[in-house]
């Protein structure tokens, strides 16, 4: 861009073209008071703070709304302007409360800061003053209170929700001097569309708006978020040994956007009183399994000396009496990428065995096996600033804006304010859907059959790209061939989605200069999960989107490090870098590096761990930092596996379900005791450092490893984490260039093959990882499980912004608690009507698996005859309803597509011991016909007439009569 | 987690006509891809709505894509938006400075008792509501209260019922 120089003071200045003068003279070093501008939002204009002289200007312009201009001449400060900005100051304060002392923010509040600046009077304040101080103080919300008495409408926050946060929760309402900061309707905050960021928490630049529990940190430790794999960086505000802030730390193209609510009030889970301390035994007379109700009945605690003795024993035992494959090890996305190394190194050189793998399995296996297929490389090929870039957006089967927050914040920046257009494909109206150009609400699994048409309309109407089809993929010809099975109608009737729509949607993308896809589980967690994902690299390369900027393949990664521990090798099948265990040459280098032979059998896989405990194939297990009881599908099923296993070590933070079943507990640190890397959904290495000490007796995930490793007779030495990655750039080409000292400033995208290279933002660049781009033919297959007559919803399941899959962390945050408490199943009115059911009514819902109560919440979200549940708690998990089948390839379970029923809790109890209920319930019409009655209980029944029921039933609960009531008001028995 | 739906969820009662709402729509359609025009959005909505209860914004806010709360913002800035229902006469009763000195505070002081509502409201059965003037330029006169187009001047507080008995009938001529 041209620059364009100005004189500021006297000096001669700079700056690219477009800039502010405001911009100029911060970048003079020149300090000038401001209180509604801020860099990342649009200027604005309204305090009138940052008025300067500008030579030939008339008046005295605002500095951060005028562009600069070639040889302007800016004065920054005149005594008039002085007088000016004393004034301003001096009203802003006249109606706000003197009580700086005890305010949260005075530290940082900027309002006090200009006040000092400009020199502003008690005197004229007192004059000035007027309005009495007492509008009401908004304390509704969990993590920060609003005080609009400490307001003074400088429109940053409400500009924060609508242009970074794109929520809009808050704008200016009233007028004069009842102006006020509000929520539609003026309701309070917990009520209203806020989502708890607190992103406008951290912008206000008085104490309008501060954290309920504001304690100074003595210092900050810049990191990365342990939650989602976003990695958002952050800084850790440590006061002694406890985080008591958090804010975004914006070094890096990630998180230009700030944090989530997870991430700036969800982190206090590492300093909860729950957290392991010192290792658990299990006593010897503690029954296997079923968990007792106090912990201290099932365990004891131990030293660690005596506990890794125990680990090193029974593993050894297993491995010596029935081999080294009898024994699994599951890995850690929430770990390191150094803990996932070593893990994975402690499976292959210590164990002998390949049978290593992580909840990735239940993620993005799909993602990985078919984007190997297709491209070579199973990673995001580009990068979340792209999202910027692109012209048409596609999200499909992911909730971005509950699952990848800050993600989403940036798609939703794109369709704002760059004019992107925006397709969602997702069963559910989820908040992108809202302001999506077009939504195609398709069917449960039926994403082949919806790509498959949308791509033969963009086939039909010429908008492929030839060219990059002819010149840098293969196998064109048949895939092209496969299309012809889905034409307008078949697609139509097989998803459900108009044909207008898949038209509009096949327009919009074909005719895109630069699109991308983004999706999320809603396409990798089916029996087709791998075959969905070939579809949507099909329809990349089908219209030319790789390689370049604002394109690309974008799978967001669910954990924060389940990049890295795929990178790092916690694969049944490959070392570290996908370098495959079948491959003697790779084999011979590992063999070498490692000092030991390994096994070239592939190892079993997560899900096949747990199916072949059964046949005594498995009989121990070590479980890094992961849930299984509640994260597997078919949850029962995976919890009776668990109580037959010779041998369990859990390796945790906290006592999860599956910690309780284990005959070892072993504390481990949280991320923010420990040093090392994560890798994010974008492929970016990024330091985690420790910000306090580890709590009690707790170790680093990496040196509890390398002690039992030690005691099994393979010592590994390793003087730190850094020290970890030096062998991991040695031995892992993609990680060639990965030292500490070179991630200190935001960190690198891999592939990144040398010391010297920078790093690889983009995949697929001029030609693909494995050559040419290969097109599959896929066709569309049903769900494994259809509704039936007796399972007649199709539920679907996932997670929700505040919570983080089986909770064990957020759970144990204050505020992310407080804020969904609760698990609840989104129904659609219509069917909740048809079963008579009301918001907040405790309900069961059913599988062939198993049944959870929960709180039925209706809501237009969910399409008539779906149902969407949430996986987080343990008390109603999710995943004991769905159904543990799995995609061949693959080998990812089904999550997405179950038939349940659900039913009013009251009358399932009722119903239990009472077959007339039950038929009752399932089909009124037909117990008139069905049923031998007598002509009283006929008339009972068609009117409607409860108490004669109860006579007759015996007593029923009273929700369960106004049910009733509505039921049979409802059928309209008369008529039958 | 979508909180706003908890509004969806509050069961107002719709009292609006279907022929209503499809002209709301309409104009909301009509303006869709205009950018910057809620505020003639919403000037032509009360025109059919007569005024902007809480559905009816949403219905404004999602159908041109805005958040609810700049909708909010905007309709309650101008005091010509309200979100009070308006009774079918508007009774206006002015406290410009000659009508002031003239009396009319004790003239809407008996309206307020009279019609049971203080200024800003709408009587229950949306007959009449009740609202201040500043000056109507009719200050000769003072003082002075308008129905609807109707300048009632020098007006006295036993005449009230007779000038109210007018509108009283011409509504319901058969009572
Ligand atoms: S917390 Fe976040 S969503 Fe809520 S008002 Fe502030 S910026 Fe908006
Ligand atoms: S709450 Fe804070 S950021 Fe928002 S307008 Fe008031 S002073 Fe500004
Ligand atoms: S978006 Fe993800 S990484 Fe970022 S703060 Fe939220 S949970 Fe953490
Ligand atoms: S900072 Fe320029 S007007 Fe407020
Ligand atoms: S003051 Fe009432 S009409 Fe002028």
């Amino acid at each position: 861009m041209k620059a364009v120089t100005l004189t500021i003071d006297g000096r001669a200045i700079s700056v690219p073209n477009g800039s502010t003068v405001l911009d100029a003279i911060r970048k003079a070093g020149i300090y000038v008071p401001t209180l509604c501008h801020d860099a990342v939002l649009k200027p604005y204009g309204a305090c009138r703070l940052c008025i300067v002289q500008i030579k030939g200007m008339r008046g005295l312009p605002t500095s951060c709304t005028t562009p600069v201009a070639e040889g302007m001449v800016v004065t920054t400060e005149t005594e008039e302007i002085q007088r000016i900005r004393r004034t301003i100051v001096e009203l802003a304060i006249a109606n706000h409360p003197y009580g700086c002392l005890v305010c949260d923010k005075s530290e940082e509040c900027e309002l006090l800061n200009v006040a000092r600046y400009v020199g502003a009077q008690q005197s004229s304040v007192d004059r000035m003053r007027r309005a009495s101080l007492n509008k009401a103080v908004d304390t509704s919300n969990p993590a920060f209170d609003f005080d609009p008495n400490k307001c003074i409408l400088c429109g940053k926050c409400v500009r924060i929700c609508n242009e970074v946060v794109g929520r809009g929760a808050i704008d200016f309402a009233y007028r004069g001097q009842n102006t006020l900061v509000c929520t539609f309707g003026g309701r309070p905050l917990a009520l209203s569309a806020c989502q708890n960021c607190g992103e406008c928490v951290e912008y206000c630049p008085t104490g309008a708006l501060s954290a309920k529990q504001t304690i100074i940190p003595q210092r900050e430790v810049k990191t990365v978020c342990p939650y989602c794999g976003v990695g958002c960086s952050m800084l850790l505000g440590v006061r002694g040994q406890k985080i008591v802030r958090v804010r975004a730390a914006k070094e890096n193209s990630v998180n230009t956007e700030g944090l989530c609510v997870k991430g700036r009030y969800g982190l206090d889970f590492v300093n909860h009183p729950d957290r392991l301390t010192r290792p658990l035994i299990r006593r010897d007379d503690a029954p296997k399994g079923a968990a007792r109700r106090k912990p201290a009945d099932d365990f004891r605690e131990a030293d660690w000396n005596e506990a890794l003795d125990r680990v090193a024993q029974g593993l050894a035992r297993v491995r010596d009496e029935s081999g080294a494959d009898a024994i699994g090890v599951i890995s850690s996305a929430k770990c390191t990428n150094e803990d996932n190394y070593i893990i994975q190194k402690f499976a292959r050189a210590a164990l002998g065995t390949n049978n290593v793998d992580h909840c990735a399995r239940l993620c993005h296996a799909s993602t990985v096996a078919a984007a190997l297929a297709a491209f070579g490389d199973g990673a995001m090929s580009n990068s979340i600033s792209d999202i910027d870039c692109a012209n048409v957006l596609f999200v499909i089967g992911s909730n971005t804006t509950e699952c990848h927050p800050i993600i989403g914040r940036r798609i939703k920046r794109a369709v704002k304010f760059n004019g992107a257009k925006l397709i969602v494909a997702d069963p559910r109206s989820i908040e992108l859907a809202e302001m999506a150009d077009v939504h195609l609400n398709h069917f449960p699994g039926t994403d082949i059959a919806l790509l498959n048409g949308i791509m033969r309309e963009i086939v039909t109407r010429n908008l492929y790209d030839k060219k990059f089809v002819t010149e840098r993929c293969e196998d064109f010809e048949p895939f092209l061939e496969s299309l012809d099975r889905y034409p307008l109608e078949a697609v139509e009737e097989a998803t459900g989605v108009a044909r207008e729509k898949i038209q509009q949607a096949a327009m919009v993308f074909g005719k895109a200069k630069r699109a991308a896809v983004l999706y999320g589980m809603g396409i990798t967690q089916h029996t087709t999960g791998t075959d969905n994902v070939k579809a949507v690299a099909n329809l990349l390369m089908l219209t030319g989107n790789l390689g370049r900027r604002g394109t690309g393949f974008s799978p967001l990664r669910g954990q924060n490090n389940v990049q890295g521990s795929c990178d790092m090798g916690a694969l049944p099948t490959v070392f570290p870098g996908y370098q495959r265990v079948s491959d003697p040459q790779v084999r011979a280098k590992f063999e070498q590096a490692w000092g030991r032979k390994l096994s070239d059998q592939p190892g079993r896989t997560l899900t096949e761990m747990f199916q072949t405990i059964h046949d005594d194939k498995i009989k121990a297990l070590y479980v890094v930092g992961e849930n299984p009881t509640l994260s597997e599908p078919d949850a029962e099923h995976a919890k009776g596996a668990l109580a037959k296993l010779d041998f369990l070590v859990v390796q945790d933070i906290f006592l999860t379900e599956t910690a309780q079943m284990a005959d070892v507990v072993l504390p481990a640190t949280s991320f923010a005791e420990k040093d090392g890397t994560f890798t994010n959904t974008e492929r970016r290495v990024q330091l985690v450092r420790k910000a306090i000490e580890p709590l009690g007796e707790t170790r680093v995930d990496w040196q509890i490893i390398a002690d039992v490793s030690a005691r099994m007779g393979y010592p590994m030495n390793y003087s730190s984490a850094a020290d970890i990655m030096e062998e991991v750039a040695q031995l892992t080409p993609i990680y060639g260039g990965i030292h500490y000292d070179r991630l200190e400033n935001g960190g690198l995208q891999w592939p990144c093959w040398n010391r010297r290279h920078k790093g690889t933002p983009i995949l697929h660049k001029d030609k693909f990882t494995r050559g040419r781009g290969k097109f599959h033919v896929v066709h569309d297959n049903p769900p494994a499980e259809l509704p039936t007559r007796a399972y007649p919803l199709v539920l679907n399941t996932g997670r929700i912004l505040e919570h983080w899959h089986t909770g064990s962390m957020s759970h144990r945050s204050r505020v992310l608690e407080a804020i969904a408490s609760e698990s609840s199943i989104e129904i659609s009115h219509v069917d909740a009507a048809q079963l008579g059911i009301e918001e907040g009514d405790t309900v069961s819902v059913s599988s062939r698996r198993g049944t959870v109560r929960t709180k039925a919440r209706k809501t237009g979200r969910v399409k008539p005859g779906e149902a969407f549940m949430a996986f987080h708690w343990w008390d109603a998990p999710a995943n004991l309803l769905t159904n543990p089948v799995l995609d061949p390839q693959a080998k990812i379970p089904e999550f997405k597509v179950a038939s349940v029923r659900t039913m009013l809790a009251v009358l399932e109890r009722a119903a239990e011991d009472n077959a007339f209920l039950s038929a009752l319930a399932e089909n009124p019409a037909g117990i008139l016909k069905s049923y031998d009655l007598t002509p009283e209980h006929r008339s009972a029944l068609m009117n409607g007439d409860i108490a004669a029921i109860e006579k007759w039933v015996g007593p029923l609960e009273e929700r369960l009569k106004v049910w009733l009531k509505a039921r049979l008001k409802q059928e309209n028995l008369a008529e039958v | 987690m979508n909180r706003e739906c908890i509004c969806e969820k509050e069961g107002v009662v719709d009292e609006f006509t279907e022929e209503q709402w499809r002209q709301v729509d309409a104009i909301i359609a009509k303006y869709r891809t205009k950018p910057g025009s809620l505020i003639p959005v919403l000037e032509e909505v009360q025109g059919i709505t007569g005024y902007l209860p809480e559905p009816v914004q949403r219905r404004v806010a999602f159908g041109l894509g805005l958040p609810l709360s700049q909708v909010y913002g905007v309709v309650t800035f101008y005091s010509f938006f309200t979100m009070t229902p308006r009774g079918k006469h508007q009774v206006r009763v002015c406290l410009g400075t000659a009508c002031h000195v003239r009396g009319s505070k004790r003239i809407l002081e008996e309206l307020e008792h009279k019609l049971g509502i203080e200024p800003g409201e709408c009587t229950e059965d949306r007959k009449y509501s009740l609202d201040i003037v500043r000056c109507v330029g009719a200050c000769g006169l003072a003082p002075v209260m308008v129905v609807d187009e109707d300048t009632h001047r020098q007006v006295k507080v036993a005449k009230l019922d007779q000038i109210m008995q007018k509108y009283n009938g011409s509504e319901n001529p058969e009572e």
